[in-house]
């Protein structure tokens, strides 16, 4: 399973963080202090997998940003390193040529993809179309009720003329 | 509105927090932001509660604490709205843990939602659920999650059956409600449902044994035919990835096949095709092919494969080993690791790409190329392998040595079937990574140079030469430096030569001058420091011609900041000026450590810490005068070496000797009158061992006169007054005792014999007849020959009485000759009284003594003794010494 999901920028600057394992809050800076100091260090021309206090880290760099996934020392790192693009694939669909900036404001959006993706831990669908699809049809019936707010203020506003 | 509610966006918020260029800056804007925040909550203000939940959480992600807003989460999911819900759902999962009492509150709310009619909602509740539940939910809401594994909308039943999942973790009594409802899941179509039902089956199989046994009954032929549908499927867009459909839901489905053909050979054959088409069908060049292969091969190794199929997936790995991209040789290196118990012959084939590999640029690679490494040494591959790994040190950088450098120790000391080529190869490894190398491994490199005398010769020379070229190791200085103090004999008269060893020529200044360098070295710290005053100190003893500048190096250090180096220097010295009378038996070599009981302690002890110095200066002894001040067992490395730790509290002071010899004995008697815990044992590194061998250490209190016979030769003995207390002392020293009589006193203690004589029971030995095993010679030297002469006792095979024959081989007389013997500590050792103290030159006459043995390991053991002969020629002390090993077996 995988334990943590975490996207750091070169600086270090965390973008996404994601506990499938339960790591008290405190911990959890002391893991991504850890993890990203020790992936960060990487050359460009090394595997992608390192030995991290008993479980592996996957990671892979995508522009400016790494992509980490925690995974068992039992799991399959290269089907891990799949996940990962899987992930990138469908932001970068969903955004329209994904670059940080995207998933430093719309970090919310970010997180509502990977949870279309990934539920404690394990995968959960394989189609990129499909999760796009689930996450663009709540983003309407988000879009929906703030125009139903809307219209219902503006309706309030005039019936209070 | 309050003040503070600047109302900022969410957008404003981030920007502003990006456009800080200080930390302190970026500081105030999030208190600015957390302080309009906490007065929103406090005036429960509906309409920015969701905005200000998006901007909590981008501050918690900058690391800020965030509790206050945990309440917020909890109105949001019970707020009507999707947006609410929403937010709500994913600030909870983001700002709380399962740890956090506060989420006990969200199980009503979550039970709605998962009741709920709009299909988001559920998929929300069950995404929370799956992601941060406790077992107390797990528990109350299970029937609820179990349901909707069922319902009709695919999205649910996905997300349902990972919620599943969480709650088999966190609850494995619950995996028997989910099994029937998995395993009509993975009869559907979708790709999602099945990704989902497979890994819950999976989950469940780990869980428990009865769902392991129900799926390999009803699943096997649905996962195989999902399997082998997925991989015979005609291209589909949506699931391809790089030319291969739906890689995950191979792997998965891999995956739970190797739980389920564990050790179950029916499935396991079931199987056998479907997992021969994917191994040779899956196309290796890119990423997804190579993950699915690995998984494969990594089912081939779980089940009961056929022999072929084995193959099949070692030639994989080999290819996997030989690719150029890092990742798959990563993943090749793992997998040959736990193909190691499958076919341990297939992996060894790979060898020499493994220890390619130990040479990687990549820190990860190489780490795992070197557990691989270390699995695969066995008792005929341990000498290439390490010659490999030993070579590769030369180059390794540093931050690798240190790994490297504790497997090769442990391989070595694993594997090592000869004395010789362990010691070679830890003189290498010192020699290229000695600041790498742990204490306990060169400690136990000294008990066994200690052990094995007739590689001590060689030892010290290599040692000698490694020191010249490779002096800033630290514990390949420490070991030098202990061999060139304990056995610089043999470093200056090339003693024990091997065949093929290159000689040097090193004079005894030589080995002055290079403990000497250790000694100033920069780098050197307390303890080699501490190590090198002692091997000099003993080298002042072994090369009388050095003395003068030992002592002047040692006196350089009286007024040395560091307090154990001023002691010891100050120690030192007086010993070298004061004490030549003694410095002889003072400084002898230190008894052979006992292999055995050091490798049990090592394994048992991590880390034993009782530092001598504590223990040193325990008791201060009343009225007792201390001449030298009080000497102290070694630092604390050596002293755990040397068994100190199990000594407890006893405190193994050792008082150095005094200035005259009748005022050490006065010493001596005072020290047991006083009833204090000195022992009179000259001090040195060899103290401690002393004490154990004496068994004093283990007795919690006193530690009295070495307690056994003296040997004394003098025909002059005189009665003394006796000290009372001393002699009770002595005699209510239990029997069992065992005790070694390393005699230290040279023979100006008359007075000794006599007080202890009385003690003895067992007189002289009364003749050689009923001689069960022939003589041997003991010990021979140009000088001196030392032959026993062996008698059983009947009825007790134990006991050995063994009748010394000590003869001069040389022309001039031995006066004050004195026999010691020192044996391990499971013989007990009695010494009678020698027949005389003066061995008559060129044989003429000889002097005889009496030795009872008690092997108390009869039979296990063989007897093994270290002896040693002090006397005068021509007023000149000499001393010989050596390890009776050829005793007759069956002794």
């Amino acid at each position: 399973m995988i334990h943590f999901a975490l996207l750091i920028s070169r600086q270090g600057k965390v973008r996404l963080t994601k506990w499938y394992t339960p790591y008290p809050q405190k911990q959890r800076s002391k893991v991504i202090k850890e993890v990203s100091t020790l992936i960060l260090a990487r050359g460009p021309k090394l595997c992608n997998f390192v030995d991290w206090q008993g479980c592996r880290v996957v990671y892979k760099r995508y522009a400016s940003l790494y992509f980490c996934m925690c995974i068992d020392p039992a799991d399959n790192e290269l089907e891990t390193l799949q996940i990962i693009h899987h992930f990138v694939e469908i932001l970068d669909r969903y955004f329209g040529n994904v670059c940080e900036l995207d998933l430093i404001f719309n970090f919310h959006k970010a997180y509502f993809i990977l949870d279309e993706i990934l539920i404690a831990g394990e995968l959960q669908e394989s189609n990129k179309k499909a999760v796009l699809r689930l996450v663009t049809a709540q983003d309407s019936l988000v879009e929906a009720a703030k125009e139903e707010a809307s219209s219902l203020s503006k309706i309030i506003a005039q019936a209070t003329k | 509105m309050s003040p503070f509610s600047s109302g900022t966006r969410l957008r404003d918020m981030i920007r502003a927090i990006r456009a800080c260029k200080t930390a302190a800056e970026e500081r105030a804007v999030v208190r600015r932001e957390c302080a309009a925040i906490r007065a929103a909550i406090s005036e429960n203000e509906q309409e920015l509660r969701h905005r200000n939940m998006a901007k909590l959480m981008f501050i918690h992600m900058l690391g800020y604490p965030t509790h206050f807003g945990q309440m917020e989460c909890l109105k949001l999911i019970a707020a009507a709205g999707f947006p609410e819900k929403r937010v709500g759902y994913l600030g909870l999962m983001l700002l709380l843990d399962e740890r956090q009492e506060v989420l006990m509150l969200v199980t009503n709310s979550l039970k709605q939602d998962l009741n709920h009619s709009n299909q988001f909602i559920v998929g929300l509740a069950l995404c929370a659920l799956g992601n941060i539940c406790s077992a107390e939910m797990a528990r109350d809401l299970a029937p609820e999650v179990e349901r909707l594994m069922l319902c009709r909308e695919v999205n649910t039943k996905k997300k349902a059956a990972l919620c599943s999942i969480r709650i088999v973790r966190k609850v494995p009594d619950l995996a028997e409600n989910f099994m029937a409802p998995a395993a009509s899941l993975l009869k559907e179509k979708h790709h999602g449902v099945l990704i989902s039902a497979i890994q819950l089956s999976t989950e469940l199989c780990k869980a428990s044994k009865d769902a392991l046994e129900y799926l390999r009954k009803n699943c096997i032929e649905c996962l195989v035919r999902i399997l082998r549908d997925v991989s015979n499927s005609s291209y589909a867009p949506e699931y391809d990835v790089s030319g291969i459909s739906d890689p995950f839901l191979h792997i998965r489905a891999l995956k739970l096949m190797r739980i389920l053909g564990q050790g179950d050979a029916d499935c396991s054959e079931y199987m056998n095709d479907i997992l021969a088409q994917v191994a040779t069908k899956t196309e290796s060049n890119k990423n997804a092919g190579n993950a699915i292969l690995y998984e494969c091969v990594q089912t081939i190794m779980g089940i009961e494969a056929t022999s072929g199929l084995r193959v099949l997936a070692i030639n994989i790995l080999g290819r996997f080993l030989s690719n150029r991209d890092n990742n798959i040789r990563y993943v090749a290196l793992n997998m040959l690791m736990r193909a190691i118990t499958v076919d341990a012959q297939a992996v060894q084939r790979h060898r020499t790409t493994i220890l390619e590999c130990v040479k990687d640029a990549d820190a990860s690679i190489r780490k795992r190329a070197l557990e691989l490494v270390f699995l695969l040494v066995n008792d005929t591959n341990v000498k290439p392998l390490t010659k490999e790994l030993v070579d590769y040190l030369n180059v390794a950088d540093p931050d690798f040595k240190g790994d490297l450098t504790a497997k090769i120790c442990s391989i070595v000391e694993k594997f090592s079937q000869e004395k010789l080529w362990y010691l070679d190869q830890m003189f290498k490894v010192l020699s290229l990574a000695g600041s790498h190398v742990k204490d306990d491994v060169w400690h136990a490199l000294i008990v066994v140079l200690s052990n094995a005398s007739e590689l001590q010769g060689y030892s010290v020379r290599s040692l000698y030469t490694a020191l010249q070229a490779y002096g800033e190791q630290g514990s390949l200085v420490r070991v030098a430096v202990w061999c060139i103090g304990e056995y610089g004999e043999m470093l200056v008269n090339n003693v024990g030569m091997l065949e093929g060893e290159e000689l040097v020529t090193v004079t005894e200044s030589d080995a002055v001058d290079a403990v000497e360098i250790a000694f100033n070295r920069y780098s050197a710290d307390v303890t080699t420091r501490a190590m090198c005053l002692v091997a000099l100190l003993k080298l002042s003893s072994r090369f009388p011609s050095t003395s003068e500048r030992i002592k002047q190096i040692v006196g350089q250090n009286k007024e040395n900041i560091v307090l154990e180096l001023q002691q010891r220097s100050i120690e030192f010295s007086s010993i070298i000026q004061r004490h030549q009378s003694i410095r002889s038996s003072l400084l002898e070599r230190m008894p052979v450590l006992d292999e055995a009981s050091y490798l049990v302690k090592r394994a048992t002890t991590t880390q034993a810490t009782i530092s001598a110095d504590k223990l040193a200066p325990a008791v201060t002894p009343g009225g007792l005068k201390l001449p030298n001040g009080v000497a102290k067992p070694t630092a604390s490395p050596l002293a755990d070496l040397l068994d100190l730790s199990s000594d407890g509290a006893s405190a193994t002071t050792a008082a150095t000797t005094t200035t005259a010899p009748s005022d050490f004995l006065q010493d001596l008697l005072g020290i047991g009158g006083t009833n204090s815990s000195m022992a009179g044992v000259p001090s040195s590194a060899s103290t401690d061992i002393l004490m154990d061998l004496l068994s004093i250490g283990s007795s919690p209190s006193q530690n009295g006169l070495p307690a056994s016979d003296f040997t004394h030769p003098g025909p002059e003995t005189k009665p003394v007054p006796v000290v009372p207390e001393a002699i009770d002392l002595l005699g209510s020293l239990p029997s069992s005792t065992s005790v070694s009589a390393e005699t230290k006193f040279t023979p100006v203690l008359p007075k000794a014999i006599d007080l202890l004589d009385g003690l003895s029971p067992s007189t002289s030995i009364s003749g050689l007849e009923n001689t069960a095993h022939p003589s041997i010679t003991a010990f021979q030297s140009a000088t001196l020959k030392v032959t026993f002469d062996f008698k059983r006792q009947p009825g007790n095979p134990r006991e050995t009485a063994i009748h010394a024959t000590f003869t001069n081989l040389t022309s001039s007389t031995f006066t004050d000759f004195i026999f010691q013997a020192a044996v391990p500590k499971f013989i007990q050792l009695k010494l009678d009284p020698a027949s005389g103290n003066t061995v008559p030159a060129s044989g003429n006459g000889s002097v005889t003594q009496g030795l009872n043995v008690t092997n108390n390991q009869h039979g296990q053991k063989p007897l093994a003794m270290r002896i040693r002969m002090s006397y005068k020629v021509n007023g000149e002390d000499r001393l010989e010494q050596g390890q009776v090993s050829n005793f007759p077996s069956g002794l």
